[in-house]
């Protein structure tokens, strides 16, 4: 049972990872790193079983930071719209030195 | 007097008081409006150097060395508290610092033009920085507030500077802000190492004085703290922020950065390198090369200041020689020689601080700081030819004024162990006027050629009101020093007898409380309560510490710098993370 | 809190020791400090009202007819009235110790200076015969200086601030030789050196006279430092400051001619060939002859600079117990004594010849106070004090006097240089007979003051020759150089009052004597040139010839006044070099030469003035430049020049390359190349910084790939 869901969670992962990597929209990146964030927190749960209750609290704690993270990262992406007009990231390189 | 202080008990709030304070004028700075914030503020810092008075009394000489103690335990975990006391050293530093603020601020009313809220908030919280230097018993404590120090002073040099102010300013702040890394390394070396030979987690002073170290532990400790402190002094060749700094700064930042800020330098050599680290302290090498740099700083600075186009300039390059003639007080490890030094940062102040203001008042009436831009002002501007030139003369040292009396007790202190040293030392005195003299004759003195110093103004009432403490100061501590150096002299006598003498005793150690052997009852609060939060934090410090291993690498310290680790690494939580990811391998 | 401590004090509350009871001593000193601060805020005041017509454009405020504003005419009261206070109660201490068997000075302590460890200071004052000597003259002369400079700047604007610092500088002088320690001799030492400054620099709009000023100060830094430094070692040997007991353990505590006591002798001369304008530092006191006239006749002539001879009179034990330091007093006293009248022959400003003068007299003090005839070199301190304050106050009418005439036609000329003068003696007479008194003492002629006093130096110095051969060369050219005394003396009177005038003729008739309150100083320091050296007529001379056969009364009084400050530096003398010699080196007794020196002196002014009245002089502009050996002698020898090329530039040039290179290029450069080698990595790093998210994502997946790949690996 375990080895199932710990799969399921690494195939997440690493679709979750190329879909940072390889899509340019900021929404579906974002929306990627959720993906990871989630299959993190399967493996989490699953863990829990063996190795104590301590995982479970963690996911809780993902979550937290996930939903926070949502909010701040998609007033980001709205302003960036607001003034670009596009949410392609290429077209962004402010942080360039 | 002394009822009074009872009655209200004085005792047990104002440390607090004055640290804290400050930071309340804050809030008031910031709701006031623009025009009226510096009277506020000189009102806020005025008041508190009224308050602080009292502490002449309550500060018993006779009493036990360190007095109006208080301590709270703030983390815990760490052994940090909030812990204050002051002895008879620190009590003229605090003094010094309350008085000079409100002058500062007073005499620049009409410098700073824009931003004034800031300013002044800014101001204040260097107010609280320097008194929480000076009072702090807790070594923690101390960091975070001589990290304190920098910001405010960044700010006021690098938004109220000069041309070159951003240069300046990150001068400033990098190079101090290097020293006191390295410091913090060695404060946190310093605690495992006390924790290593069985006491209780501690940054109380009192706890960490005493701490066995090897010689060579002790000479790279030394080395880390006297770099920091070198720096802040500033001692030769670590100087060369200061003219930078003082040149940019507006003038109340130069006045409380020459009065107040290079005293935090010598203040820790005092406080805390020669009775932490006594070994080394007298280490012959060591000693050689501390007082080569004073006595070196003494004249060069003097050659350099002489040849200065720049008023401020030269008077900055002053007080690299003045401070010269404190690290020579400092590392005679003599009580005349400490007593000496001291009074010389007490004195150079008072002289300097009334320098810079002068030269800012100079500057508010004419724009410019170089010297030959001045000239016959005695003619047009009596009052403050008189006022130039007497504080002209408390700075080179005139017997009668306080320059000489540090000067001269810190050579003697030097000259009983020394004698080249003093006597290249005592150059110093000729080359003082080298320098002083031809400033004042080609600003005050001279033809009066130039239009615009043929209409310049007299001091205001303000700025006589401003000037007269710091004159009456200067000739009154120069005839009356007794007061002051018996103050000094129990917490001077208690460090000299504890590091000069091998023995390591007399009034220090006795008040060094004796940590207990064995299993420290703070390693236990560590396993039981550290909550999740810390460990990050607690292996940071493992870290940290670890950093500064190869420092060690040549003492033969492995074992040691292991051990320390330990403390760190072996009990709590940390070692739970370990043994996950042990398992997970 | 030390206020009336210090006030109970003063009013004598203290007990009487050994008999003699002071009468307010702390009050001598408090008046002259009085005097200054109440003079000093009158010149504030005067000075901010100046202020304001210089602002306005308008020219100085008349201060000079009869409405004189209260500024200026208070200080008339003032200066010298606390002046004739503090003589008149000196007066009264000095006539309470006559009769009084004193050995030990009368200390008096008013509040702990300095206390630290081992060392404790007190601000204490002692009163014995020699600070009493001394005080007489100070305030004495003092006195009259005061009343003359009421006449001599009454015009000057300045009025009330000079008051103020003349007034402080009594105040340190009397610190010093009052101080019962050496810190607090030290406090009046540099005190009157900081009041020399302001007084050579008074009239500060003037660079030159503000340079002068600067150099007087720095250079008696110099010597300055040789007291500090003699001050450590003294602590450091016996723990204490105080003269008294210093002095009463220094036989025992010093080995006679060990290291310690010569460096003690060498560092304390150092301190008194600064401020007494010795070689090599008496550069600064011909310089000084900027300030005003009267400041030079007590600063430069009577008080200040004799400091130096107190010095060592008042050290004259650690003197003694250090001959080669003693002999080094000596010798430099002999060399300035000669090399300073070799330059006086060829000045034309009638101050500079004072002023080297001066210099040469203070050499022959040197060489009495450096054979160990201490009484002999205060002796000629005293009446030194006496005729040349008189010939500054002559010389200052002379001028004030020429430079009224040349005001009143505003001819640019120099209103000191003798070649402008000649023939003042029709407009001059009291200045003229009064200065002829001061110059034939000077010239060492009995019966005048400088004959008893200068014979006897030359005598000690001469009968010191047993013990070296050097005493017989200073010997020597002491003789010559109170030869060259006489005859540069005459010369400097001879242009000033005698033959024709050259001021000119609409200028002579502006030609004036001076006002009472100038000229009778000058008669009174007249009379003390004349009996002033009556008071310590040695025994063989007075039963001869030039003491009347007895008749002049107070044979040796002097000495014997002195006998209880030098008695145990006078025993170590006798113990380790023995008595003086009985005859002079070659041959003949104290008579004897006391008559050859005279009868030479007499002759060089006779003759002297029959040569310079014989040579056709100009006025100044119309002279032509010396040349040859005189021009070396009027361009002073050059050592300006010299210091100026190998110490002062020199220093400069090296302060210069301190700056510019060490500082600017090795200390600075090295802390900017910290700054840009951590920018250069810092730029180096962020070239990876592109920008691109999904650049930094990709970087660092591999990144964990890369890691995991290694840990399971």
């Amino acid at each position: 049972m375990l080895a199932e869901a710990l799969v399921l969670s690494a195939i997440l992962f690493v679709i979750g990872t190329f879909g940072v990597l390889i899509r340019r929209n900021a929404i579906i990146m974002f929306l990627c790193v959720e993906l990871q964030l989630n299959a993190v927190n399967l493996s989490f749960v699953a863990l829990s079983r063996y190795l104590g209750i301590e995982g479970q609290i963690f996911v809780f704690f993902v979550m937290t930071v996930a939903a926070a993270e949502a909010a701040v990262g998609l007033a980001i992406i709205i302003s960036i719209f607001r003034h670009y007009e596009t949410v392609n990231v290429d077209n962004f390189n402010l942080l360039k030195w | 007097m002394t009822a009074l202080i009872d009655a209200i008990a004085y005792d047990s709030w104002i440390l607090h008081a004055l640290i804290w304070l400050p930071l309340v004028g804050i809030a008031g700075v910031l709701l006031i409006s623009e025009e009226k914030v510096k009277e506020f503020a000189f009102g806020w810092t005025a008041g508190l150097f009224v308050l602080s008075l009292g502490l002449w009394w309550a500060f018993d000489p006779a009493g036990s060395l360190f007095q109006l103690t208080s301590e709270t335990p703030w983390i815990e975990l760490w052994g940090v508290s909030y812990a204050l006391g002051i002895d008879g050293i620190s009590l003229f530093m605090i003094l010094l610092t309350t008085f000079t603020m409100p002058v500062a601020i007073l005499g620049a009313f009409k410098y700073i033009g824009e931003r004034r809220r800031a300013f002044y908030a800014l101001m204040l919280l260097l107010q609280t920085g320097i008194v929480g230097v000076f009072a702090s018993m807790d070594l923690f404590l101390f960091y975070i507030f001589f990290e304190l120090t920098l910001v405010p002073m960044y700010f006021i040099v690098g938004v109220w500077g000069g041309e070159r102010r951003i240069y300046a300013a990150v001068k400033f702040f990098l190079y101090t802000a290097l020293g006191s890394l390295l410091m913090l390394v060695g404060i946190l070396y310093l605690w495992f190492q006390a924790q290593a030979a069985g006491a209780p987690a501690s940054f109380h002073y009192l706890d960490l004085v005493g701490t066995p170290l090897s010689l060579t532990e002790q000479i790279w400790l030394f080395s880390a703290f006297a770099l920091a402190f070198a720096i802040k002094v500033p001692l030769f060749p670590f100087h060369t922020w200061l003219p930078d700094a003082h040149v940019e700064a507006p003038t109340p930042g130069s006045v409380v950065l020459a009065a107040v800020l290079l005293k935090l330098g010598a203040y820790g050599f005092i406080r805390f390198v020669l009775p932490f680290f006594p070994d080394a302290a007298v280490h012959s090498t060591v000693v050689m090369i501390m007082l080569s740099l004073g006595v070196v700083g003494i004249i060069y600075a003097a050659w350099v200041a002489a040849v200065q186009p720049d008023a401020k300039k030269l008077v900055a390059y002053t007080s690299v020689a003045h401070m010269g003639f404190v690290v020579l007080g400092i590392f005679t490890v003599t009580v005349n020689g400490l007593q000496g030094g001291l009074f010389v940062m007490i004195s150079h102040g008072i002289s300097t601080g009334a320098l810079f203001l002068l030269l800012g008042m100079l500057y508010e009436r004419r724009h410019t700081r170089l010297i030959a831009d001045f000239g016959g002002l005695a003619r047009v501007a009596p009052l403050m030819a008189t006022a130039f030139v007497i504080t002209a003369l408390a700075s080179i040292g005139l017997p009668g004024t306080s320059g000489f009396v540090g000067e001269f007790l810190a050579l003697v202190g030097t000259f009983e162990k020394y004698p080249v040293i003093a006597f290249l030392g005592a150059t110093g005195v000729i080359f003082a006027a080298y320098y002083m003299l031809p400033m004042v004759q080609k600003i005050l003195f001279n033809k009066l050629e130039r239009e615009e110093n043929r209409t310049m103004k007299d001091l205001s009432s303000r700025e006589v009101a401003v000037l007269s403490p710091l004159l009456i100061l200067m000739v009154v501590l120069g005839v009356f020093p007794t007061p002051v150096l018996d103050r000094m002299e129990p917490g001077v006598q208690a460090i000299v007898q504890y590091v000069d003498d091998g023995a390591r005793v007399g009034p220090l150690q006795e008040v060094v409380r004796s940590g207990e052997v064995g299993p420290a009852p703070a390693d236990a609060v560590w396993v039981e309560e550290v909550p999740p939060s810390h460990e990050g934090q607690a292996q940071m410090l493992g870290v940290g510490a670890g950093l500064s291993a190869p420092d060690d690498a040549g003492a033969g310290a492995e074992a040691r710098t292991s051990m320390w680790l330990g403390v760190a690494r072996n009990e709590g939580p940390v070692r739970r993370g370990g043994d996950f990811t042990g398992d997970e391998g | 809190m030390s206020g009336t401590v210090l006030l109970n004090t003063a009013l004598g509350a203290q007990e009487a020791v050994g008999g003699f009871d002071p009468f307010l001593p702390g009050l001598i000193l408090l008046l002259p400090l009085l005097g200054f601060a109440i003079n000093g805020a009158l010149a504030l005041k005067a000075g901010t009202r100046g202020a304001a017509a210089v602002r306005a454009g308008s020219p100085e405020p008349d201060t000079t007819g009869g409405d004189r504003p209260a500024t200026h005419t208070l200080p008339t009261w003032i200066g010298p009235g606390v002046m004739l206070g503090a003589f008149l109660l000196t007066l009264v201490n000095f006539v309470g110790m006559f009769g009084v068997e004193l050995t030990e000075p009368v200390i008096r302590s008013y509040w702990t200076w300095m206390a630290t460890g081992a060392l404790t200071v007190e601000a204490a004052i002692q009163l014995d015969q020699l600070s009493l000597i001394m005080m007489m003259v100070i305030t004495g002369v003092g006195f009259l200086i005061h009343v003359f400079s009421v006449g001599y700047m009454k015009e000057d604007p300045g009025y009330p601030r000079y008051f103020a610092y003349l007034n402080l500088f009594v105040f340190f002088m009397l610190t010093l030789v009052m101080g019962a320690n050496f810190p607090m001799m030290f406090v009046g030492w540099e005190g009157v050196g900081l009041c020399s400054y302001l007084l050579i620099g008074f009239w500060f709009q003037d660079r030159e006279k503000a340079d002068a000023g600067k150099k007087a100060f720095i250079v008696n830094r110099v010597g300055d430092f040789g007291l500090l430094m003699a001050m450590f070692i003294l602590f450091a040997i016996f723990g204490t400051l105080d003269y008294q007991a210093i002095f009463s353990a220094a036989p025992d505590a010093l080995v006679y001619g060990g290291g310690a006591a010569t460096a003690i002798a060498l560092f304390l001369l150092l301190g008194a060939v600064g401020k007494s304008a010795q070689v090599p530092l008496y550069v600064w006191l011909p310089d000084a002859m900027a300030g005003p006239t009267p400041v030079s006749a007590l600063i430069h002539a009577a008080t200040m600079v004799t400091a130096g001879v107190y010095l060592v009179a008042r050290a004259s034990v650690l003197f003694a117990l250090a001959p080669v330091g003693a002999a080094a007093v000596a010798t430099i006293g002999a060399i300035t004594a000669l090399f300073a009248a070799t330059i006086a022959l060829k000045q034309y400003d009638i101050k500079k010849v004072l002023a080297y003068s001066t210099v040469s007299q203070l050499g022959f003090m040197f060489m009495g106070v450096g054979v160990g005839a201490y009484a002999a070199g205060v002796f000629h301190l005293m009446t030194h004090a006496f005729f040349k304050a008189l010939l500054f106050l002559g010389a200052g009418a002379v001028i004030h006097s020429m430079h009224h005439a040349l005001h009143s036609t505003h001819k640019e000329w120099d209103a000191q240089d003798m070649r402008n003068m000649g023939g003042l003696k029709r407009f001059m007479p009291v200045t003229w007979i009064t200065m002829w008194v001061a110059t034939l003492a000077i010239a060492g002629i009995w019966p005048f003051a400088g004959f008893f006093s200068k014979d006897e130096i030359i005598w000690y110095v001469g009968t010191s020759a047993p013990a070296s051969v050097l005493y017989t060369i200073l010997w020597g050219m002491a003789i010559a150089t109170a030869l060259l005394t006489a005859f540069y003396m005459t010369r400097m009177m001879v242009m000033t009052f005698h033959g024709p005038n050259r001021t000119g003729q609409a200028e002579a008739v502006h030609l004036h004597e001076s006002p009472l309150t100038m000229t009778v100083p000058l008669g009174i320091l007249a009379v003390l040139s004349v009996f002033g050296g009556w008071v310590n007529v040695p025994g063989s001379v007075r039963e001869s010839f030039f003491g009347g056969f007895g008749l002049l009364p107070m044979s040796d009084w002097l000495d014997r006044w002195l006998e209880p400050v030098t008695a145990s530096a006078d025993a170590v003398r006798l113990e380790q070099l023995g008595a003086y010699a009985s005859t002079a080196p070659v041959g003949g007794g104290h008579v004897m030469w006391g008559a050859i020196a005279t009868g030479l002196a007499l002759a060089v002014v006779l003759i002297g003035a029959r040569l310079v009245s014989g040579r056709e002089i100009r006025p100044a502009h119309e002279s032509e430049p010396d040349t040859g050996f005189g021009k070396v002698l009027h361009d002073k020898w050059y050592v300006d020049e010299f210091y100026d090329r190998f110490i002062v530039q020199p220093i400069l040039g090296l302060s210069r390359a301190c700056w510019r290179w060490i500082d600017q290029v090795l200390i600075d450069g090295t802390v900017n190349a910290v700054g840009s080698v951590s920018r250069g990595v810092g730029w180096f790093g962020s070239l990876f910084q592109t920008g691109q998210i999904g650049t930094y994502a990709f970087i660092l997946t591999l990144g964990a790939l890369v890691v995991l790949g290694v840990l399971i690996l």
